[in-house]
């Protein structure tokens, strides 16, 4: 459980970020945060791990406050995947990106190869094992660092921006992997910006604004509300604006899955072909 | 006339065992918006990377078949060049930007083509406020949020006035409402100056109302090649993996659902909901 207690954090240049948040996350909840550039989401979550420590108030996983363990030893629960991949990737190859937290939490030679193959072939990196990170392309490369944070199994994952490159099949990919997570009682907390993405996943949104949170629900409520999307710099998912436009007509508003559209749609015009 | 012509282009990177894209054939006409998407790894970035010379002057590594831009053979021309032809937006912003001040930033490519000081100004100021960053004009580029830099790093392209703007990913550090504004930038220098526009996106549902042209690639190859409308509609597309506009998918599902809605194939959700408006209002 993370557990964030009236958090305000001010950066060393003066700019304060959150300004006051408050927030629980249950262990095997699905979050997406959202908002727009600059509105402290990525702040927030890095208080998740203690990578920053409020400048006021408090921040605890599973019970413990940030500021009482090392992030070293918080990385066992939380694992927390970059928005850009070269910030953490460094290693000569692929396998070796990946095996090297393991190495540093001190896994047997044995578990760590096991680890890293499950990790390869989840993300579909497998032909790329010996292939130098820097090679890759911008999806690959996000992919890996996605890969080298899984091989841990934490218990908490925090995704900044995991959709960014990713083509259509990826991204199926990775909703499916955190359905299971969340299966598994896993927490997932992700930081997007992809509401075509979180449409399609229903999690719980916690829209950010000007450091503080504005909104706090299930997706389709809150993709579907223009006006609070409005103040978050967020368009309405297609579906969405389709179902909006329509409301005069009688249809719900609140609709954001392609499906469920395609249900109700049929559903009208046989009503109507009978009528 | 084609702006950019690519004839069996295939290159392989150095050291690597197989192309990144193999037999590339295809035409951009002056003025076109195109849109180039597949698969991650498809060969996306290396195809742009040709269009202004990066490959093979700066990348090396062996090019095969032709590769015309403007007019000019690019293995015979070099970046700089190219460079008043072609602007590159890169993927990762941070790839291209290294002043000390954002203007500074801005400022570089037309300093380096000896732009009248006046002149440098002007196109500063005009590509700082299309893009939103004319307040930011004094900061460091590398103290920015990632979507701010992904909008210098197209305002240092746009001054330089080029013919045709490659841009790969631009907004994808975007949040939504700030990459629609930088589509829509982008879409009316296409319409008002008649800039050629290469944009390589996977978030068609954001983007491919815009195109009027649009390729889809896989493993290297060109496999779709045509108008949005009817290649997005395709049955092809779907099979790719490629996203699809959910306006589309909507359309598709109808229709195997047995309603007919007439017309092309919608893009976005504006043509869709009219669509529906028209058809609920013909029962």
């Amino acid at each position: 459980m993370i557990e964030v207690q009236d958090v305000y954090f001010r950066y060393p240049t003066g700019v304060e970020a959150l300004k006051g948040v408050s927030l629980t996350i249950q262990d095997g909840e699905f979050v997406a945060i959202m908002g727009e550039n600059g509105a402290g989401k990525t702040t927030l979550v890095k208080h998740f791990n203690g990578l920053l420590k409020p400048t006021k108030g408090k921040v605890l996983v599973n019970g413990v406050e940030t500021t009482k363990v090392s992030v070293a030893t918080l990385a066992r629960t939380v694992g927390f995947v970059f928005q850009n991949p070269d910030h953490q990737l460094f290693s000569e190859t692929v396998e070796e990106e990946i095996a090297f937290a393991l190495k540093n939490f001190g896994f047997s030679q044995e578990v760590i190869e096991k680890r890293v193959e499950w990790a390869l072939n989840l993300l579909g990196l497998t032909q790329y094992r010996k292939t130098s990170p820097f090679m890759l392309s911008g999806g690959e490369r996000k992919r890996v660092a996605l890969a080298s944070v899984l091989a841990w199994d934490p218990k908490i994952l925090i995704l900044d921006e995991p959709t960014i490159g990713q083509d259509y099949q990826q991204k199926e990919k990775l909703r499916q992997f955190i359905l299971q997570m969340k299966a598994q009682g896993k927490t997932v907390v992700i930081v997007t910006h992809d509401v075509e993405f979180v449409a399609e996943c229903n999690p719980r949104v916690v829209l950010m604004r000007g450091g503080k949170i504005v909104a706090d629900g299930e997706a389709r409520k809150i993709l579907t509300d223009p006006e609070i999307l409005e103040q978050a710099s967020i368009v309405p998912p297609q579906i969405a604006q389709i179902f909006i436009n329509l409301s005069d007509l009688g249809f719900p508003k609140n609709v954001i899955d392609v499906y469920e559209a395609g249900e109700i749609l049929l559903k009208a015009f046989k009503g109507r072909q009978r009528a | 006339m084609a702006i950019i012509e690519t004839k069996n282009l295939t290159y392989t990177y150095p050291g690597a065992t197989k192309p990144s894209i193999s037999d590339v054939s295809i035409k951009i006409e002056r003025g076109e918006f195109v849109l180039i998407t597949g698969p991650s790894g498809c060969g996306k970035t290396t195809l742009c990377r040709c269009f202004n010379g990066l490959i093979p002057h700066f990348y090396q590594g062996e090019l095969k078949g032709e590769v015309i831009v403007a007019g000019l053979r690019v293995q015979e021309h070099q970046t700089y060049e190219l460079a008043t032809h072609v602007g590159l937006v890169f993927q990762n912003p941070e790839n291209q930007l290294f002043a000390l001040s954002v203007e500074k930033d801005v400022a570089f490519g037309l300093e380096n083509l000896g732009v009248p000081r006046e002149e440098i100004r002007k196109r500063v100021d005009w590509a700082l406020k299309l893009t939103g960053i004319y307040e930011l004009r004094e900061r460091t580029p590398l103290e920015l949020s990632g979507g701010q830099q992904q909008r210098v790093a197209i305002a240092s392209v746009l001054a330089m006035q080029p013919e045709v703007i490659v841009l790969d990913e631009p907004t994808s550090f975007l949040d939504p409402l700030g990459a629609k504004k930088i589509f829509e930038v982008i879409y009316e220098l296409n319409r008002k100056l008649g800039i050629t526009i290469v944009l390589v996106e996977h978030r068609l549902d954001l983007t491919a109302k815009y195109a009027d042209h649009i390729i889809i690639m896989d493993e290297g190859k060109v496999v779709l090649d045509g108008e949005p409308h009817e290649i997005l509609g395709s049955e092809e597309a779907r099979l790719i993996g490629v996203g699809v506009p959910k306006a589309t998918r909507l359309y598709k599902i109808l229709k195997s659902g047995g309603i007919k809605l007439g017309g092309r194939v919608p893009l976005s959700s504006e043509e869709m909901a009219e669509k529906l408006r028209e058809a609920l209002k013909r029962l």
